[in-house]
């Protein structure tokens, strides 16, 4: 699915990856893990789609739209409720049955009582479930998720792990996170960057 | 057809957001009637056709860049647009969704605004209107993209003007000659193909500036 | 999706070939440059007859105009580079493109002071709104100094090559659209159209004329390869630097 050889990243004169390899096949989970400024959301970020390489090949089979991607911001707009978001998203990304999925989302991520409220109202939390929602909506084959866990809690954590359990297998995921434990029974890949 | 859902869904979703916000609009309104009366204070009194086709642009122009340097706040914030920019949609769809929603609170805004104008100057022909829509056209294609550019720098809005006003002159001298010109034809094709030519490459290049 | 690029390759006082012109050395060019330059000035000064109808200050326009020219040839080359970078990918046209709209700036500046002097001298003022050429290269002097504004306010990286790209690609576009514009403006303001006699073009002063612009083009292309030249070696130090630390 994803294959990355001697890939390096830069930005002007900042160097932020360095000859990077990555042999991710379908289905595979790789776990991606290394101190601060390490270089971990810029390759999420490459893999993703939103950055080109500086050196190096990098080969993902898979196009934008089977490819979801959590970054550490939400993506969401603040001004419109979780409702006009997932909707919007639902549109571009021509998720069928639209209506529905999105429902089964927020009742799953228990956010279906505040769907009608603007984002801006919502806690930490509760907007990274929403984030999540976002990025399950059109069932993407390839999942890039940078750092998932942050600001859920337990119950939102509980949650994001039994989904990580369902699509292991099924669908392909790349996953950066500072408690690797926690996914380590799935991950059938690890990398560490310095 | 894809392409007109996907802009759809966009532009939805920016009128939604300004009227959920109503910050914009207003603002623009409240501007341009102030900057009409500071007009009155600042010239002579009972400006020539000229000169009055000649306020009203800069009253315009400088009212469209208040809209137009707030078009990708909601973008910028949370980087929204990186959200968009995965979406499997043509990136271009992004821009006109956008140019379409700032085109329709400028022509709000000058709803209320040309009808002042004739009030306190004088009254505009119906070329001079005429030019005021193909140029409002052109100032939001361009604009739009040029704001899209500068939410993305250090500078942010403050870059905006700065881009905009050297693109802007040609459209300032098409509205101002369809307002007071004898022959108000020529300035209105200038207009127009002004509009063509930099929709079009604005059009053609707006995936290069919100993708690397 | 993929994206590639090889290492980027080096390209000091060596002769290499860029894309089908064989790279003349630097030392050349600058010998070059030196005896083109004296002889316009020696032509223009020396040699050339008195214009009739305006006298000895009609002699900055070879330079005026040759200017211009080059400066237009250093903008159509930046947006050139632009394509380049957007289309190819070449890692080294967002460099080249930023130079050579460097250069049209320096040489529009240029033609503002040359107009100008010319302008006070013929004509008693600094700034005439009449000389279509004076108001397009301010209004282009204005649209490529936001061009710097824009590229130093983004950080370095493929986005800020893309924009600087696109907005290069801009301004040749509105090179003509303005052209137009303060044509249609002038019939607007000045109901008269001001015509100027051309110079009548035989024998020396036709000479002159393409001394001064070819002087001026070897010019505007020398000081472009020494800048490049000198920001890639910047560039090269500085990865060498990071490879070593």
């Amino acid at each position: 699915m994803i294959t990355a050889r001697a890939l390096g990243k830069r930005y002007g004169e900042k160097r932020v990856l360095r000859r990077v390899e990555l042999d991710v096949p379908e289905g595979g989970f790789l776990v991606v893990t290394g101190p601060n400024g390490s270089g971990k959301t810029t390759l999420l970020r490459l893999c993703a789609g939103l950055a080109v390489p500086s050196e190096g090949t990098l080969e993902v089979a898979a196009t934008r739209e089977r490819i979801g991607y959590l970054a550490h911001e939400p993506l969401v707009y603040r001004e419109l409720t979780a409702l006009e978001n997932l909707d919007l998203y639902g549109r571009l990304y021509r998720v069928s049955e639209r209506r529905e999925r999105i429902g089964m989302l927020l009742e799953r991520y228990g956010l279906w009582e505040v769907r009608h409220d603007r984002v801006a109202s919502y806690s930490r939390g509760m907007t990274q479930r929403l984030a999540l929602c976002r990025v399950l909506l059109h069932d993407p084959a390839l999942l890039v998720l940078d750092e998932p866990f942050t600001a859920l809690d337990e119950a939102g954590a509980e949650l994001l792990d039994a989904q990580l359990a369902e699509l292991h297998g099924d669908r392909t995921l790349l996953v950066s996170t500072h408690d690797p434990a926690r996914v380590e029974p799935l991950a059938t890949a690890r990398l560490r960057l310095a | 057809m894809r392409y007109a859902r996907d802009v759809g869904a966009l532009a939805r979703k920016d009128l939604l957001l300004e009227l959920r916000a109503r910050d914009t609009l207003p603002a623009m309104l409240l501007f341009v009637v102030a900057t009409f009366v500071v007009f009155h204070f600042s010239l002579p009194a009972h400006p020539s056709r000229l000169a009055a086709s000649g306020l009203l642009w800069v009253a315009i122009l400088f009212t469209a860049l208040m809209g137009l340097g707030r078009a990708f706040v909601p973008e910028r914030e949370q980087r929204v647009l990186d959200g968009l920019v995965l979406a499997p949609c043509d990136r271009s769809a992004i821009w006109l969704a956008k140019s379409l929603a700032t085109l329709a609170f400028l022509v709000a805004a000058e709803v209320v605004a040309l009808p002042v104008f004739a009030l306190f100057f004088r009254p505009l022909s119906g070329h001079a209107v005429l030019g005021v829509a193909l140029a409002d056209v052109g100032i939001c294609a361009v604009g739009t993209f040029l704001g899209a550019m500068a939410v993305m720098t250090r500078a942010r809005e403050l870059l905006l003007p700065l881009l905009f006003l050297p693109l802007a002159i040609p459209i300032v001298v098409g509205g101002v000659g369809a307002g007071a010109a004898a022959s108000p034809g020529r300035y209105l094709g200038f207009l127009a193909l002004y509009d063509a030519l930099f929709a079009v490459i604005c059009w053609a290049s707006f995936e290069f500036v919100v993708a690397e | 999706m993929r994206g590639s690029s090889p290492p980027g390759k080096s390209s000091g006082a060596t002769i290499v070939t860029v894309g089908r012109l064989p790279r003349i050395p630097l030392p050349a060019l600058a010998v070059l440059c030196l005896v083109l330059v004296t002889t316009a000035l020696a032509l223009v000064f020396f040699v050339v007859p008195n214009d009739a109808d305006q006298g000895f200050s009609q002699r900055i326009f070879y330079f005026h105009v040759s200017i211009a020219i080059t400066a237009y040839a250093c903008f159509a080359a930046g947006a050139w580079q632009a394509l380049r970078h957007l289309w190819k990918r070449d890692p080294r046209a967002d460099l080249a493109g930023y130079v050579a709209v460097h250069q049209g700036v320096i040489f529009g500046v240029l033609v503002l002071l040359t107009g100008s002097i010319w302008a006070k001298i013929s004509w008693g003022h600094w700034w005439l709104w009449s000389e279509d050429q004076l108001v397009l290269f301010l209004v282009l002097f204005l649209f490529y100094c936001a061009y710097f504004m824009l590229r130093f306010s983004v950080e370095p990286g493929p986005q800020r090559a893309n924009m600087s790209a696109v907005y290069a690609l801009f301004g040749v576009v509105l090179i003509p659209v303005s052209f137009a514009a303060i044509r249609l403006a002038k019939g607007l303001i000045h109901p008269v159209v001001f015509t100027r006699h051309g110079p009548n073009f035989g024998g020396w002063i036709l000479v002159t004329y393409c001394v001064a612009q070819a002087a001026m083009l070897v010019l505007a292309y020398t000081l472009y390869r020494v800048e490049l030249a000198g920001k890639q070696l910047d560039a090269r130090l500085r990865a060498v630097r990071e490879v070593l630390a």
